[in-house]
């Protein structure tokens, strides 16, 4: 998996993210770690408030430091980003990382032009006049699919469809090509129809520009058709990583089957989609133990004491749970496996 | 945009006419008695009486009467234009009395309302900028002072310090522009101040508020993403979207004020539109106080249209729907 030089493009080592917050320390993210490679797809699946965004927003630097103490590494082809000084930081941020969000239509600036706003990320790293940037923000409004750019660019962003604004955030994200592209949850906010379009467009721009992307999404089926590896978050925690084939037919972890079993797919009706009981853990000062604990079929005595690391699994992946190895694959082949494919 | 403004100017002629009818009755109609009474001295005979009721259009019916009102006021009357009619206490015109007042009241209003705007947006940016720091503390602290502060005591104490105590500043009074304008300047100088601080205040709190909830948006994260300069991050994009709010409250308050600092007009004894009102309105002068609220009004109505041309200027969501 290693890159140029030996280093990883993006590699997250042990990051934990607190916030200091009035009623106390919420852990957002606990001793997360994983890379990325370029032309990979990473895709970070978990429920609402398992940390997802919070990780994507460390990796670009955008967390108040006066609020959040951030600890562990994130090594950017071997640099680690959180030693940078913010002007240090300034220069990678919509670089060589970018970042397209989940609304698009709060993302852009709604009293600057689209296209202006574009040129506006064209000369934050180069030093062009403007009308090459506008020429810039306009051939790449083209590529990422919005017909007639050269005038659309002169529109604002409420005259864009939501589809449109997003387009043009991707076209935003790649003025400087950069190496890595995080999309949190780029499609959430759109119509079911234009979903599939920005799926697509995020994953032409990686094979076109051969970048790593963080693809965080709540739709497992867009996660097994795009991404080569997986990572499963829940409460702040990885609970399992690994390559895309490895999650989908051999997971491992009790959280993971339950995303899994909750997947609606296009041959099983919707009223028969079993979400996991419980609700997601408070992050606030979280008790010991495995954070799934209170929501698991499995749980037993050691589940309470401490939290399970991630450990390699003879599969090529990694889970956190104490079930032993037999004892998973028996469950997944008996039965899990069984059920999703109902 | 053409029809946007077409529809707004149109709005803001009928509101001024509303505003002028709702007025008229008031003050010509509900009161007691005949107003050529007034008019027409310590001894009035039945021919001067009539004579002022022909001439004020009383002998007709009165929405007739409201017809003449509007077309002087519109296109002026024997005094020129705009016809306000005659003031009851010294017969001059109240035209001549307004635009004699006029420019007292304006400047003193133009002048605080330049340093308000300055300095309130400053201290605003640079407390957000700063928040939760001794600056925005001390900022803050600053703005509910000047808030609580009364006016009519910030004025008499600036007076008697700046002026009788260590003489920087000339006294209370107007001095005109054509006597100088050194002098000008030294009695405008308290009075712009005095009257600032309130707003001065109002806009730093607002400006601070609304700039901290811009920067909470998700476009300004959009904007560092891109690698932005913090600097350029909070004025290009922070404070353009928290402005439009703070132009429209502007455009309002200098309306308002041409007829409304009263009290400052009173403390610096600068007699301008105010204080022509306040002297109509005790003497019993109603066409001088009708004059002044109709001016008022206007000016009002007109800044509001002011403020929705620039705030299209400002916003294109307005411009374009
Ligand atoms: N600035 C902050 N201050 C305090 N707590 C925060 C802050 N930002 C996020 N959190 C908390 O961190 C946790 C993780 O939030 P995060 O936004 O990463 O979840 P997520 O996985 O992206 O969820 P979703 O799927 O809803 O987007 C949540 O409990 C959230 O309340
Ligand atoms: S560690 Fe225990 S509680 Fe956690 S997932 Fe495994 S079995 Fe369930
Ligand atoms: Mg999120």
């Amino acid at each position: 998996m290693a890159g140029v030089g030996g280093s990883s493009l993006l590699e997250v080592r042990d990051l934990s993210v607190r916030f200091r917050t009035r009623d106390g320390v919420v852990q957002a993210v606990s001793n997360l770690s994983f890379t990325l490679e370029r032309g990979e797809t990473l895709g970070v699946v978990g429920e609402s408030g398992s940390g997802k965004s919070v990780t994507s927003l460390a990796i670009m630097g955008l967390l108040n430091r006066n609020f959040a103490d951030i600890t562990g590494e994130i090594l950017f082809e071997g640099r680690d980003l959180l030693k940078l000084s913010p002007a240090e930081l300034r220069k990678v941020r919509g670089k060589d990382v970018s970042m397209i969000f989940q609304d698009p239509f709060a993302c852009l600036h709604p009293m600057y032009r689209v296209g202006s706003q574009i040129a506006e990320a064209v000369r934050a790293h180069s030093d062009v006049s403007k009308s090459v940037a506008q020429a810039r923000a306009v051939e790449l409004l083209d590529a990422v699919g919005i017909p007639n750019a050269a005038v659309r660019a002169r529109d604002y962003p409420h005259q864009f469809s939501g589809g449109m604004r997003q387009r043009a955030m991707i076209a935003m994200a790649l003025v400087h090509n950069p190496a890595v592209l995080i999309a949190d949850e780029p499609t959430t906010a759109l119509d079911v129809t234009v979903q599939a379009q920005i799926v697509e467009l995020i994953d032409k721009v990686k094979r076109d520009f051969n970048v790593g992307v963080m693809l965080i999404t709540h739709d497992l089926g867009v996660v097994a058709e795009t991404a080569s590896h997986v990572l499963v978050m829940y409460g702040g925690r990885a609970m399992e990583y690994g390559p895309s084939y490895e999650i989908f037919h051999a997971a491992q972890h009790p959280y993971a089957w339950g995303l899994l079993e909750s997947m609606p797919r296009v041959d099983r009706k919707l009223d028969v989609l079993i979400p996991i009981e419980g609700s997601p853990p408070s992050l606030l000062n979280p008790p010991p133990g495995c954070p799934f604990n209170p929501r698991c079929k499995y749980r037993f005595d050691a589940c309470d004491k401490q939290s399970p690391k991630l450990v390699q699994l003879p599969g090529g992946h990694l889970d956190s749970c104490f079930l032993s190895t037999e004892r998973k694959q028996a469950e997944w082949r008996d039965k899990v496996s069984e059920e999703i494919s109902q | 945009m053409l029809l946007y403004l077409a529809r707004r100017l149109l709005w803001t002629i009928l509101v001024v006419l509303v505003v002028m009818f709702v007025t008229f009755l008031v003050f010509f109609k509900l009161p007691n008695g005949d107003p050529a009474l007034r008019f027409a001295g310590k001894s009035p005979t039945t021919a001067s009486l009539a004579e002022i009721h022909k001439r004020l259009h009383l002998d007709k019916p009165f929405y007739v009467e409201y017809g003449y009102f509007v077309k002087n006021f519109a296109v002026g009357d024997d005094q020129g234009w705009p016809g306000l009619g005659y003031s009851y206490g010294n017969y001059v015109s109240v035209r001549s009395e307004i635009l004699e007042r006029a420019p007292r009241t304006l400047f003193l209003v133009a002048g605080a309302a330049t340093l308000w705007l300055i300095f309130g947006v400053a201290i605003g940016v640079l407390s957000a900028v700063k928040r939760r720091t001794w600056i925005d503390r001390v900022a803050m602290g600053f703005a509910l002072f000047g808030i609580s502060a009364p006016v009519f005591w910030l004025g008499l104490m600036s007076l008697f310090v700046v002026w009788k105590k260590l003489g920087l500043t000339g006294g209370s009074g107007y001095v005109p522009l054509s006597d100088g304008i050194g002098a000008w300047f030294s009695h405008m100088i308290l009075p712009w101040t005095v009257l600032a601080l309130l707003y001065i205040a109002i806009y730093a709190r607002l400006t601070r508020n609304n700039l901290l909830e811009t920067l909470g948006e998700d476009y300004i994260r959009t904007a560092r993403a891109k690698g932005l300069s913090e600097r350029t991050v909070i004025f290009k994009h922070g404070l353009r979207a928290s402005l439009s709010p703070i132009a429209t409250i502007f455009g309002l308050d200098i309306a308002l004020l041409v007829g409304g600092a009263i009290i400052t007009e009173s403390v610096f004894n600068i007699q301008g539109l105010g204080w022509l009102a306040f002297n109509g309105a005790i003497t019993q002068d109603l066409p001088s106080v009708l004059g002044v609220v109709i001016c008022t009004a206007t000016a009002v109505a007109v800044m509001n249209l002011v403020v929705d041309v620039v705030y299209a200027f400002l916003d294109p969501r307005v411009r374009y729907a």
